[in-house]
This record gives C-alpha cells, sequence and structure tokens, in this order.
C-alpha cells in the first residue's frame, strides 16, 4: 500500500514531464541497444577468428620432437662426472618421429576422467605429382570419427562428403588451394610421392579449406590406415596425440605432467597460441569500455533531468514534507523515478539489441578465407544481455541516487518560508 | 489537564548568521482542544518562527514542545513526519497544491499516507470535506483550473484529511481578496464551533483576529499578550 502510493506519485511526475523523460529513457535504450550489438557482434566475429585456430588446435598435443639427445654418452660416465663436458655438433639420433608404445599411452588417457577426447594423428610428407611437377604437401593421417567430434572437421570440408574419406579405401581429401593447382574434381585419381620415394594413387573425395590458405595450400587429409600404408608402417604408428579436456585452463598443467610420465614431448594449447588469446582479450576489453562508456553518458542524462526535475518540484517535495512524507519517502519517490526510467529504457534497450543483432546476423559477409560463413557472426550470449540489463539498472540508480538525496534532504521549512 | 493537546515550554530561538540574533525568547503557552486561536505581531516579531517550531518542521530551537502528550525533543526525523501527518494539518499563506494531481488526489494524498482507512475510504472521506467546504464539484479537476479561493478551500480540506489535533494556518488569507478572506474564515469558524477543531492561525490582519477566541500577541520575540 505505502509502495503503491510512493509508485503513483512518483507516475504522476514522471507523466508530467513526459518529454524529458522520453529524452532520458531514449539514451539508455540507445546505450544499452549499442552496448548489445556492440559486445554481440565483437565477441562472435573473436569467436569467429579464435576458431579458426583453436577449434582444430588441440588442447594438449603429444609428439616425439626430433632433437638431440640431452644426455650424451659422457654425461653417463662415472668419470667425468665432475667436470664441464663440451661436446661440439651434436647430432639428432637417428629415430622415427613416433610416439613410442602409443597403444599404451591412448590407453592410459582414456582412463583419465579430464579428457574428453583424443584424436591420433599421423603425419606424412608428400609430394603430390602433377604431370611432371611435384608439388610439397602433407598428409594428415586421422581417424575420421574422433576428428570431426573433437575438431570440427566436418566444418572445413567444403566439396564432397567428410565421411566417405572413412569408407572409400585409399582416399583423401585435398585442400582447396592444392586441388586447385592440380585441376583435380572430386572423384579423380591422383598421384603422390612419400618421402621414401614410393608412389601412391589415392581417389579425392572432398576439398578442405581451413581458411589459411598457405595450409590449404599443402595440407591433406586421409585415414590413419591409408597414410601408415603410405609411410610404410605398422599401424600402431603414431606421430601425435591430439587430446581435448574438459577444463582448457588445466591444459599447461597436464602437458608437464604427461610429458613426464609418457616421455614425449608435450605442447598445450595457451602456449602455442598464446597471441591469440591477447587479441581477443583486448577486443573484448575494448568492447567493454566502449559500452560502459555509453551507459554513464546516458547516466549522466538521467542525473541531470532529475536535477531539473527537482528544482522544479522544490514546492511540491516541501509540501510532500510539511504534510507527512517523510526524507526517506521523498528519496524512495525519485529513486523509482530514476529506476522506472532505467528498466523501461533498459529493457527496450535489450530488445532493440537483440534486434540489431538479427539485422546484422542477416547482412551478407563472403570472405574466401572463411568458408563456412555466409554473414556477420553473431554471439547471442545471455551474459551480455545480463550485464547490460543490471549495468543499466545500476548506472540509473547512481543518477538518482545523488538528486534523490538532495531532494530528501530539502527542508519544508525554507521553501515555505522563502514565499 | 489532558485538554492541553499543545504545550509550548520556555521556547528560545537564535539564528546565528551572520550575527546571532535572538528571535524567540522563552515562549511558553498552552492550547486545549476547541479552541480557535490566533497569532499576531508585527513583521519580524517571530510568529511564522513559532509556528514552524510548533509544527515540528523546525527543529533547532531550546525548550520543550509536547504535542498530545508526547515530548517532540529528540525525535527523529521521520517521527517528526508522522506526527505532521497524522495530528497537524496546514494550510499556507500559498495553496500549494500539487499540480500533477487532481484536487480529490491532492486532497486525498496525506491520508493515503497516513494509511489508516482503505482507499476508497479516503476518496469518500475526501468528498465529505470537499462538500463540508462547498467545493465538491470541483473534485476531479486540476488544481490549475481553480480560483485563488477555491484553491486555498482545497488546501484546507487537505488540511482536515486525517481528521487533525490541530490545524495550523500561516496568514491562510494573506493572498486573498476580502471575499474569500470571509468565505475562509467562515469556515474556520465553522470547523471550531461545530467540529470542535482547534486551530492556531498567524495573521497580521487584526479583524480576522478579533473574531477569534482568543489573541496571542507577540513583540520582538515575546509574547505580550494572551
Amino acid at each position: 500500500m505505502k509502495y503503491k502510493l510512493i509508485a503513483s506519485i512518483s507516475k504522476s511526475l514522471l507523466f508530467a514531464r513526459l518529454k524529458q523523460t522520453l529524452v532520458a529513457a531514449i539514451g539508455v535504450t540507445f546505450s544499452i541497444t549499442m552496448f548489445i550489438t556492440l559486445l554481440s557482434f565483437m565477441s562472435g566475429m573473436n569467436d569467429l577468428l579464435d576458431g579458426l585456430i583453436l577449434n582444430r588446435t588441440a588442447h594438449v598435443r603429444l609428439f616425439n620432437e626430433i632433437k638431440p639427445s640431452l644426455k650424451q654418452p659422457i654425461d653417463l660416465s662415472d668419470k667425468y662426472k665432475n667436470q664441464y663436458n663440451f661436446v661440439s655438433s651434436v647430432k639428432p639420433k637417428d629415430e622415427k618421429a613416433e610416439i613410442r608404445n602409443s597403444e599404451a599411452i591412448i590407453r592410459a588417457l582414456k582412463a583419465d576422467t579430464r579428457v574428453t577426447g583424443i584424436a591420433p594423428k599421423v603425419i606424412a610428407q608428400v609430394f603430390y605429382n602433377v604431370g611432371s611437377i611435384d608439388l610439397t604437401g602433407t598428409i594428415n593421417g586421422i581417424d575420421v570419427d574422433e576428428e570431426a567430434r573433437l575438431f570440427f572437421f566436418k566444418n572445413y570440408v567444403v566439396g564432397g562428403n567428410y565421411i566417405d574419406l572413412k569408407y572409400t579405401p585409399n582416399s583423401i581429401i585435398l585442400g582447396i588451394e592444392a586441388a586447385k593447382k592440380m585441376m583435380v574434381d572430386i572423384g579423380s585419381i591422383i598421384q603422390v610421392t612419400t618421402s621414401k620415394g614410393e608412389r601412391f594413387q589415392l581417389k579425392v573425395v572432398g576439398y578442405f579449406q581451413s581458411g589459411i590458405q598457405d595450409i590449404d595450400k599443402v595440407q591433406s587429409y586421409a585415414t590413419l590406415n591409408t597414410t601408415q600404408k603410405l609411410l610404410g608402417e605398422s599401424n600402431s604408428y603414431i606421430t601425435d596425440l591430439q587430446i581435448k579436456i574438459t577444463n582448457i585452463l588445466d591444459a599447461p598443467m597436464m602437458a608437464k605432467e604427461f610429458q613426464k610420465k609418457f616421455e614425449v614431448d608435450a605442447i598445450d594449447i595457451q602456449t602455442a597460441n598464446s597471441q591469440f588469446e591477447t587479441g581477443s582479450s583486448i577486443r573484448t576489453l575494448i568492447s567493454y569500455a566502449v559500452g560502459i562508456t555509453l551507459l554513464i553518458v546516458a547516466g549522466f542524462g538521467i542525473y541531470n533531468i532529475l536535477n531539473m526535475m527537482i528544482y522544479e518540484k522544490m514546492d511540491s517535495i516541501a509540501i510532500l514534507k510539511a504534510t507527512g512524507f517523510s526524507g526517506k519517502d521523498v528519496n524512495n519517490i525519485f529513486i523509482t523515478i530514476a529506476l522506472s526510467i532505467g528498466i523501461f529504457g533498459g529493457a527496450l534497450g535489450l530488445l532493440f539489441g537483440y534486434g540489431l543483432c538479427n539485422v546484422i546476423e542477416h547482412i551478407p559477409f563472403n570472405t574466401p578465407s572463411l568458408p563456412t560463413i555466409k554473414t556477420y557472426p553473431i554471439n547471442y550470449n545471455p551474459k551480455f544481455y545480463m550485464i547490460g540489463g543490471v549495468f543499466s539498472i545500476i548506472t540509473t540508480y547512481l543518477a538518482g541516487y545523488f538528486p534523490s538525496r538532495k531532494a530528501s534532504k530539502i527542508d519544508p521549512v525554507i521553501i515555505i518560508r522563502g514565499k | 489537564m489532558s485538554n492541553k493537546i499543545l504545550i509550548a515550554n520556555n521556547i528560545c530561538k537564535s539564528f546565528h548568521d551572520p550575527i546571532t540574533v535572538q528571535v524567540l525568547n522563552n515562549i511558553s503557552f498552552s492550547i486545549e482542544k476547541g479552541e480557535f486561536i490566533s497569532v499576531i505581531g508585527k513583521s519580524g516579531c517571530g510568529k511564522s518562527t513559532l509556528l514552524y517550531i510548533l509544527s515540528t518542521m523546525d527543529t533547532d530551537y531550546d525548550g520543550d514542545l509536547t504535542i498530545d502528550g508526547v515530548l517532540m525533543r529528540d525525535k527523529k526525523e521521520k517521527e517528526l513526519a508522522s506526527v505532521r501527518n497524522a495530528k497537524i494539518g496546514f494550510v499556507f499563506q500559498f495553496h500549494y497544491l500539487l499540480n500533477e494531481f487532481s484536487v480529490l488526489k491532492n486532497v486525498m494524498l496525506p491520508g493515503l499516507k497516513l494509511n489508516k482507512y482503505s482507499e476508497k475510504e479516503i476518496e469518500h472521506r475526501a468528498y465529505e470535506k470537499l462538500k463540508v467546504l462547498g467545493i465538491e464539484n470541483e473534485a476531479l479537476k486540476m488544481p490549475n483550473q481553480l480560483s485563488g479561493g477555491q484553491k486555498q478551500r482545497v488546501a484546507i480540506a487537505r488540511a482536515l484529511i486525517n481528521d487533525p489535533l490541530i490545524i495550523m494556518g500561516d496568514e491562510p488569507t494573506g493572498n486573498l481578496d476580502k471575499k474569500n478572506s470571509e468565505i475562509v474564515f467562515h469556515i474556520f469558524k465553522d470547523l471550531a464551533e461545530q467540529f470542535q477543531q482547534t486551530l492556531l492561525i498567524v495573521t497580521h490582519d487584526n479583524e480576522f483576529a478579533s473574531r477569534t477566541n482568543r489573541i496571542i500577541e507577540m513583540q520582538d520575540g515575546q509574547i505580550i499578550k494572551m
């Protein structure tokens, strides 16, 4: 009942200055709309750009790097233990890029609850033969199902069907730039030469486009089996283990752990792609800063309008106080006015923001480097709407707080005596 | 003793800016229920200042003020506001109606704040008060559609809505012509005689004062006759 009275007084004061109120509300609406649009668009763009790399990157990658042994024979000798030993011109040992004991490692990883998926990979350096010309290339031997599940392989296959790779023996999905260069279509047979000089014929079942031209020029995909055959290795031959984990933040820690445990090299996503994270966090920071600035400016608008209203309504406030309204009641009246402007303007802003995002989402955005993207990317994260809503209420509350406090401190005597 | 609804005891007040000037000096008197009192005095004798202290709107004074047996000293702003709401009705020189509300709503507002009756009842009571003052036909108009005299009557209706112990007026006829002043005076007179309404009216209109039950005359911050 009491709040109803305060609300009805607030409403009357609001509607008495409808134009001003609307201007203030439009200020909030505009800023929230822009806030939502900016963040949704920026974050959509960020996700897209990050996805280009991060979607296809393992959280932890295990591999075996060809490098000189850290411990040279002399280090093991007791005789020279207490001396500095200098060995010059150290060469790596002749060994394969294979991960040793890969089957046991996979078994151990599958038992690890932090791991959501493992995609084994064999990388083979080849030449694509085009007439008398050889083009360098890399064939990634993959487990098609796991690759599709963990790394969105399907999204990057632009011609043909990715699953054909699994069911057609000796098939290959060519990088689209390489296919263009070789002028082959789906169904054509191409010939590749391995680094050991053996020749193989593979059937093209699709094109692959990553969006990064240099990759599309050289990279192709075949099944694990095909690639192992190409290299003349057994089917336990694995050069890379790509691991996805539940919490990406654990990646550096887990990379170290696996490195020690399985005696392989391991690299985590943060180390491998630090530049992307920096880029997106700065872009996000800028969008938030701009959005919040807009809101604060709108807040000043509300502050001004309320201040003016209070000067205009000085007499009314005085008489309300004389007839028994306490300072708190007066304070509540003006806070209610500010909050209604904020809530009304903010809600409209969220709505318009959503609408504007929808419009942007339908604007064509064609770029050869991003095959899967046809329109501008938008991220409809409810988080932005929540931040926008909460922030509009907080700014309008603060904008109303100081004028309201001033109004509540008005002494009825001074005004009434002043006449 | 129990009939004394307002007791002022040794009330003193000084202004300190720019130099200390004592405006009220040991004011002591009491008001009994049903009295129609006028306070007169020359401009600057402190009668308005006294009224603001008695009305609890000014709290910066020395001495004791008791309303309805309750000492007003050391009460919080909120408590004083509810005392004004429930026990005191105000009529000022200027009507101070809220232009955003209809006449009826203006009269109802203090009643809604008191929250003793339902909204329907308050509306009914507001009509009753307007009827007593002969302006029930104007109830749904906005204040700026009324004449000066009518506005002042609406202000009186607003003062009456919570059946206050006492109505305080600060030159309620000061802004009105002879005819309207006469109407307002008769309203006060009727309220005092028919409803035993206690009234304390500050005025400099000696003719108005002479027709009240009791005159308190002030000079230089002191009561010289009562």
